[in-house]
């Protein structure tokens, strides 16, 4: 039968075929979410439509939202592949590395956003510390947004090529051009909506993997007695025992990097202060819902380990071949382990449910990519151009600006993508710049919000020099790998340990100067920190809502319940 | 959301496509049934996409009856 894949250039190689109902339901996707941008631009009239999706979502969508701007189709596919080569140990991303920072947003961080009435999270920084501190953050994340969403397309680019055999060129105009034409029509609105259906098909996409790869192998114990007897000696199925020590397990990292790195500091900073998925809980239409929408994600992340971590895990069950390092897959003509999730699809899925599997990699791409580009549209607008060329516009213009500005951001994304493709060594240096941001902003949120003493000037050189440090460390161990031992502890911590000592010492350098720099200088006036920080602010309660209808409960069931699967699976 | 200034609900967007594609995997499915497809999947005795496919509709049909604009406006 002729595919409709062959109607894109040659392919000498790859691992799937579309048939033509295949391909069906990847263009109606694509025209479903394009009619969605239509008929919301209509909707999408002032500044607050726009950037802010009017601030009418309800607890549910903005929820699913927050969890889908995160779970991006590289999300997907990356962290299945991590997980067929560390194991269970990739759940630690999904559990303690995001559900207790997810809750902390919820109840404690919240309410100081939503009551602030800020638009972005620099905007919360320009309230609290001042416009200098507004002005580092807001810069330094819409530039590393638009270059981190060209690597993402890149990626994604690139896994089209290999799993589909489509042009390079074709998936990044193609899926590039479709995100700037739905979230430029309908801003926040649009973007929102659009996760919303693509959450939803995600999990109806990638759903029958685990589903069909758990009756295969006679549920979990068969699949772990497989694992056992494919790989003998080695542990895969646990998530603590082999924390003990740095050279136990394959990750090279110790529980306490685990728990302090990625659990407090790179988590609570990636989930607590990032816009792109901060963004979508300020779209929400009341506080509670506001408070809601997290704790509504965090139920869900806790379940995502079984679209994407159980899949790698049947993959080392089940799969005839051993899958390489992409190095070693390319010299031998073997499949590396970012084809997992791919291999596992094939395996089990026929004309139709490819299709739906396909769309759900596709759907996690394009959600990823619009949460880049709304939100480095909503700080480009309201942090960088209103606040420092034009302070005194329309909304009109302001709305027009961020149209302008998704499109803007699209294009350099693509242009990115384009230079990561020439230079491939940019994506581990674009990758690591990132990261040098998240771990101080999350020191200087955390004690903006929380100690009424933090001055201006603490809060601006806290920040400044967090990142300074984390910058500092990183080109410390470029330049001497001995360097290491300091840092991460140890010799042999891998990239992914060294991060998250590297945060870890950053958010403490951004803290200790932020509170020495705060102690030397004068606070502001109690009455100008009303709303911005814990002890100034009067935050509403529930008032006589029954229990079940309180965040704060549905916020313990989530912890409880985590705390039962971090037993189970010890 | 707005629905009560005519802005039909995310869930029916949802539902519709949800529908349409569970008509399009069902239909595939049970043509399969008949004419096997070249390419054999593990477990393809299940017909996996027929059961997928049911579900997908009854869930899309759910939701578009459910968030309709008729219901909230009247």
């Amino acid at each position: 039968m002729r595919t409709l894949g062959s109607m894109f250039p040659p392919v000498p190689d790859r691992l799937l075929a579309l048939a033509p109902v295949d391909m069906a339901i990847v263009a109606l996707y694509f025209a479903a979410v394009i009619a969605i941008g239509f008929y919301l631009k209509r909707y999408t009239k002032t500044g607050d439509d726009f950037f802010l999706a009017g601030r009418e979502m309800t607890a549910w969508v903005a929820g699913l939202s927050f969890l889908a701007a995160n779970l991006g189709a590289l999300e997907l596919m990356g962290w299945a592949a991590a997980a067929y080569q560390y194991g269970i140990l990739a759940t630690h991303w999904y559990w303690i590395g995001a559900i207790p920072a997810m809750l902390f947003l919820g109840i404690v961080m919240m309410p100081f956003y939503y009551i602030s009435k800020t638009h972005s999270v620099p905007g919360y920084l320009k309230l609290r510390f001042g416009e200098p501190s507004r002005a580092l953050s807001a810069v330094s994340f819409a530039f590393m947004t638009v270059l981190m969403s060209g690597i993402n397309m890149y990626s994604m680019a690139l896994v089209m090529k290999v799993v589909l055999g489509w042009d390079i060129n074709f998936s990044i105009w193609v899926s590039s051009l479709t995100v700037a034409l739905y979230v430029g029509l309908g801003g926040l609105f649009s973007a929102i909506f659009n996760e919303v259906l693509q959450f939803v098909l995600i999990w109806l996409g990638a759903l029958l993997i685990p589903i069909l790869g758990l009756v295969e192998t006679g549920g979990w114990n068969g699949m772990v007695t497989r694992i056992s007897h494919n790989f003998p000696g080695q542990d895969y199925t646990h998530l603590w025992r082999t924390m003990g020590s740095f050279t136990d397990n394959p990750m090279g990292i110790h529980w306490t990097g685990i728990v302090l790195g990625l659990g407090w500091v790179i988590s609570f900073g990636y989930w607590t202060t990032d816009f792109l998925v901060v963004q979508r809980v300020l779209a929400a239409k009341d506080l509670r819902s506001a408070k809601f929408a997290p704790i509504i994600g965090a139920g869900f992340k806790m379940m995502v380990p079984l679209i994407v971590i159980l899949p790698g895990l049947l993959g080392l069950a089940l799969l005839p071949m051993k899958l390489t390092g992409e190095a070693q897959a390319v010299a031998s003509g073997g499949h590396s382990f970012n084809e997992v999730l791919p291999l596992m699809l094939a395996r089990y899925c026929g004309p139709g449910l490819l299709g739906l599997g396909i769309t759900a990699l596709i759907a996690g791409f394009m959600s990823g990519m619009a949460g880049n580009v709304s939100a480095f549209a909503t700080v480009w607008t309201y942090d960088i151009y209103k606040a420092l060329f034009r302070k005194n516009a329309t909304d009109a213009h302001y709305v027009s600006m961020g149209r302008w500005c998704t499109i803007l951001g699209v294009l350099v994304s693509i242009a990115t993508a384009y230079l990561v493709m020439q230079f491939l060594s940019i994506m581990d240096y674009v990758q690591a710049l990132f990261s040098f941001f998240v771990a101080p902003l999350f020191g200087t949120v955390l004690l903006g919000m929380l100690w009424k003493r933090a001055t201006p000037k603490g809060g601006f050189w806290g920040l400044l020099t967090g990142t300074l440090s984390s910058i500092g460390m990183w080109a410390w161990v470029k330049l001497d790998p001995g360097a290491l031992h300091y840092i991460a502890l140890s010799s042999n911590a891998k990239d992914m340990a060294e991060n998250m000592y590297r945060a870890l010492w950053s958010w403490i350098v951004c803290v200790t100067v932020t509170v020495v720099v705060s102690l030397a200088t004068t606070p502001k006036p109690e009455s100008e920190l009303n709303g911005l920080v814990y002890g100034c602010t009067t935050v509403p309660g529930d008032g006589d809502l029954p229990l079940i209808k309180r965040p704060a409960f549905w916020a313990v069931v989530v912890g409880v319940v985590f705390f039962v699967l971090n037993i189970i699976f010890w | 959301m707005r629905e009560g200034h005519g802005l039909l609900s995310i869930w029916f967007f949802v539902g519709l496509l949800l529908f349409a594609y569970g008509v399009l995997i069902l239909g595939v499915s049970l043509y399969d049934l008949y004419v096997p497809p070249a390419r054999e999947v593990v477990m393809g005795e299940l017909h996996v996409g027929i059961w997928w496919g049911a579900l997908l509709v009854g869930l899309g049909s759910l939701y578009i009856h459910f968030y309709h604009p008729r219901r909230y406006r009247s």
